[in-house]
């Protein structure tokens, strides 16, 4: 049997149906407006349109929670010693096995770009690991381009099968789904679906017409070393700010923004340890213990969000950015501010320094290494990956 | 807080040092018996009684709340309890929209030697808490996530064609520019139905100035960021009335601020707009014609009548034209009076609902909060911006905790510290991606503000919000007596 499988809708609603036994199936489910991923049992699991619903948030609290505990504590007496208190500590790490059904192509690749600072490098975040682990992405293939979306722009498409385990694509009579790591292979071959390798091409097509509905790609290609460049540019980065408002929805909303914050909650005797999605766009993501505040106005904090998506983050992770192009900051913003507007003006005009010393013989040299704004650049970037703020 | 379990319920009271504090030791001392469920908290005058007091423990799973004061002219401070007196009334007149039953919370005057009363205060109070039983729990409550509305009839003629006075509008502004840092207004956004704010510095900027049906974002917002520096802002007459606010509170000068308005017909909603297209349709262009705008959306036109698509509030708008104006272009748009029944189409629906239906409500709502708080930074009253009481750890106002009430009670700040001055422009709704209807919440201070005071914030440049103030004799508030 191939990696592709073909399901009537009946089949593949029956199917999650048959999966809500086993795992906890997180699906876009419409409340009020709005559409969300949220847990959702067999009997929620009801209308396959609302499941394919490109839904108003990410999905990364399927793994990234907005909110959740670390660790318990309590104090008790010490029995021997009744000016000593005994503190009980208990790792609290909810990660059940899960079916994460209906996100884009975009989401999916959303947990790509997450899984580098949590799961790269030195450090692993137990708690992140283990719900990645335990989660399967079973991501549709877009149809065509929404208002807002730009994945093109930032290596992406919309077929793109990068940190899904099935990829679907809706074709005539039903869905081919295709199956991309082991964990897809495994869940997809326990199914009762049947072989679709004939659908192959239909899918193709699919793929093909949503591809061409994207507009042209708007991030050029050095903005990077572009953006890096810009950090000194201060009229630049608050005229681009003159409408923000200063709130955090485009962080929230974000299927790659990752920073978080810790805090204790309950007393010092009987409580626990949450950490929090945080965001750059706040005073407080910044502000000091002295009082001090390095970002103290909205050009600041813009000025970061954007370097740390096309500047940072990329110096960190092999020139990667930290944006899919999902185009939700875009259409939620309550100012309408265009995160490619923003990032294609950074890069508008950008020389690099070498290239503009001898043109013809280094077309595509970078920055040289002592420019103060490369050297700030490579500084943040150390702290940018995984940013916690007590 | 243990309570006896089945026999006790939690009942928190707010007691003022001077009188009833005593009145309660006076009990105390003569042996009165009387219920132990109340929990007492002093403070030094009933006027110190924020009102996010009684909310947070009623969101915080108090079956009731009393609040007891010195008895009318007899504050310890001379007036505090007169301030207690407006806020106190007006919270108790709001818990109703959030699904609290208002008979949970009360407030009352006992003085030092009515240790009698008192017992009978405390005793009456406990009685009828006992009768209304344990306060629900969000968890036991069924949340509701839709919310029927009905489109209500325009008490104007709504539009959205060109304004024909644009360009003189332009004129004017080009004259000004050069005393100015700069004019705030709206251009084309990201796409035809989007327009965003900019601040116009140059005469090209102006010349990409719009004026129509999308023009919604409240521009009053961005003045206090330019506070000594003189600027223009262009302003319909919803977003004119929060420029008179900041300046009868003082939060900028008069001489800082150039405003240019234009009548206004009409703005849209865009969630109502959005439904008219198919799903994430990509808008390639957008017209206003007398009533009707027409979308392109790839290649497909949508024809829509303001009628349909216009925002609630310009429904029942009584001020398109700008209030207060330095420069005001073109032909005035005629002014409706009040509609009898003034009420928006979300409290109207509200005050269908019972009361534990109301807090399903709510919970349904909150539930999808991301607290990214675009409602905070959109609100052109939220003016303590990266100094919010809810973000400070100390007091610790809100938890960190991914919760209803906690979401909730957030939204319950905003809108009491808006209570008087909320000039109604919505933005706090129209500026929450997850949809959330946390206008009805300030509007329903409004409406009880409007019934107690009489009281409408941004008409007046020289009024005195009214829990800035008070009466000795209040014509609209009745004495609670408890015993």
């Amino acid at each position: 049997m191939s990696n592709i499988y073909f399901a009537t809708p009946d089949a593949l609603l029956g199917w999650l149906k048959t999966l809500a036994a086993d795992y906890r199936v997180i699906a876009p489910r419409q409340e009020g407006p709005a559409v969300l991923f949220r847990p959702q049992g067999t009997d929620e699991l009801q209308n396959l349109d609302t499941l394919l619903k490109r839904a108003t948030a990410s999905p990364k609290e399927a793994v990234l929670p907005k909110s959740e505990t670390l660790v318990r504590f309590t104090a008790t007496k010490n029995p021997d010693d009744s000016a000593k208190l005994d503190m009980a500590l208990e790792a609290v790490c909810d990660a059940p096995a899960t079916i994460l059904f209906g996100g884009r192509p975009c989401d999916a690749r959303g947990f790509v770009v997450l899984d580098r600072p949590y799961l790269q490098g030195k450090y692993q975040d137990p708690y992140y690991k283990a719900r990645r682990e335990a989660t399967v992405i079973v991501t549709q293939a877009c149809t065509a381009a929404r208002t807002g979306c730009f994945c093109t722009s930032v290596g992406s498409n919309p077929a793109d099968k990068e940190g899904s385990d099935i990829l679907f694509t809706p074709v005539e009579g039903g869905f081919a789904l295709e199956a991309i790591t082991g964990k897809g292979k495994e869940l997809l071959s326990a199914s009762s679906f049947k072989d679709g390798a004939d659908t192959t091409e239909a899918a193709q097509k699919v793929h093909d017409q949503a591809l061409a509905s994207l507009p042209t790609p708007c991030i050029p290609q050095n903005t990077q070393d572009a953006v890096a460049a810009r950090f000194t540019d201060e009229p630049f980065w608050i005229k681009q700010t003159v409408k923000c408002l200063a709130c955090g929805a485009c962080t929230y909303l974000c299927p790659t923004c990752q920073c978080f914050t810790i805090t204790d909650e309950g007393s010092a005797l009987d409580g626990k340890r949450l950490r929090s999605w945080d965001s750059c766009m706040t005073s407080q993501f910044t502000l000091e213990a002295s009082g001090h505040n390095p970002r103290n106005d909205k050009a600041k904090r813009m000025r970061q969000r954007i370097s740390h998506k096309f500047s940072y983050y990329p110096a960190s992770y092999d020139g990667q950015y930290s944006c899919v192009g999902c185009g939700r900051c875009v259409v939620s913003c309550p100012a309408s501010l265009d995160i490619r507007e923003v990032t294609a003006g950074a890069a508008q005009g950008y020389v690099p320094p070498a290239q503009s010393a001898k043109p013809k013989e280094e077309p595509v040299a970078k920055p040289a290494k002592d420019t103060p704004a490369k050297a700030k650049t490579e500084k943040s970037s150390k702290k940018s990956a995984a940013k916690e703020k007590s | 807080m243990s309570v006896l379990e089945g026999k006790e319920l939690r009942i928190v009271g707010f007691l003022c040092n001077w009188c009833s504090y005593g009145g309660a030791d006076t009990a105390g001392t003569a042996r009165a018996t009387q219920p132990t469920d109340l929990r007492i908290i002093r403070v030094p005058c009933s006027g110190r009684v924020n009102p996010l007091f009684v909310l947070k423990s009623l969101l915080g799973g108090a079956d009731g709340v009393l609040v007891s004061g010195c008895h009318p002219r007899d504050c310890h401070y001379s007036s505090g309890n007169f301030y207690a007196r407006r806020r106190l009334e007006l919270i108790k007149e709001f818990l109703p929209i959030i699904g609290i039953d208002p008979a949970r919370f009360e407030y009352t005057w006992v003085s030092a030697s009515e240790g009698q009363r008192w017992k009978e205060v405390v005793t009456s109070f406990t009685e009828k808490i006992h009768a209304l039983g344990p306060a629900p729990k969000w968890d036991e409550l069924t949340p509701r996530y839709d919310m029927p509305l009905e489109l209500l009839e325009p008490i104007r003629p709504l539009g959205c064609g060109e304004n024909p006075s644009l360009a003189e509008l332009k004129d004017t502004i080009k004259k000004a520019l050069p005393e100015l840092e700069g004019v705030l207004g709206w251009k084309r956004g990201f796409d035809p139905l989007h327009a965003e704010p900019v601040l116009m510095t140059t005469p090209e900027e102006v010349d990409e100035l719009i004026w129509g049906p999308f023009n919604v974002h409240n521009l009053a917002n961005f003045l206090p960021k330019y506070a000594g520096k003189k600027v223009g802002i262009v302003v319909k007459g919803c977003d004119s009335k929060g420029v008179v606010e900041l300046l009868a509170e003082e939060l900028i000068k008069r001489d800082d601020v150039v405003i240019f308005g234009m009548g206004c017909n009409g703005t849209v909603d865009m969630g109502r707009v959005q439904a008219k297209l198919p799903d994430g349709a990509v808008v390639e262009a957008a017209q206003g014609h007398g009533n009707t705008i027409k979308v392109t959306a790839s290649g497909q036109t949508y024809d829509m009548t303001m009628l349909e698509v216009a925002q609630d509030k310009c429904r029942h708008c009584t001020r398109p034209n700008a209030g207060l104006c330095d420069h005001f272009v073109g032909k005035k748009v005629e002014e409706a009076l009040d509609p009898a029944d003034g009420r928006s189409p979300a409290i109207r629906f509200l005050d269908s609902l019972s009361l534990p239906e109301r807090m399903g409500f709510w919970k349904g709502q909150m539930e999808r909060c991301i607290r990214c708080n675009a409602c905070r930074s959109a609100c052109p009253m939220c003016v303590c911006r990266d100094w919010c009481v809810s973000d400070s750890r100390e007091p610790h106002w809100l938890t960190q905790e991914d919760s209803v009430s906690q979401k909730l009670f957030f939204q319950l700040i905003h809108a009491q510290h808006l209570a008087g001055r909320c000039t109604g422009c919505g933005e706090c709704q129209r500026a929450c991606p997850m949809d959330i209807p946390v206008f009805a919440l300030k509007q329903q201070f409004g409406r009880m503000i409007k019934k107690l005071f009489g009281y409408g914030a941004g008409m007046d440049i020289n009024a005195t919000p009214p829990l800035l103030t008070y009466q000795v004799e209040e014509p609209n508030i009745k004495e609670h007596d408890l015993s």
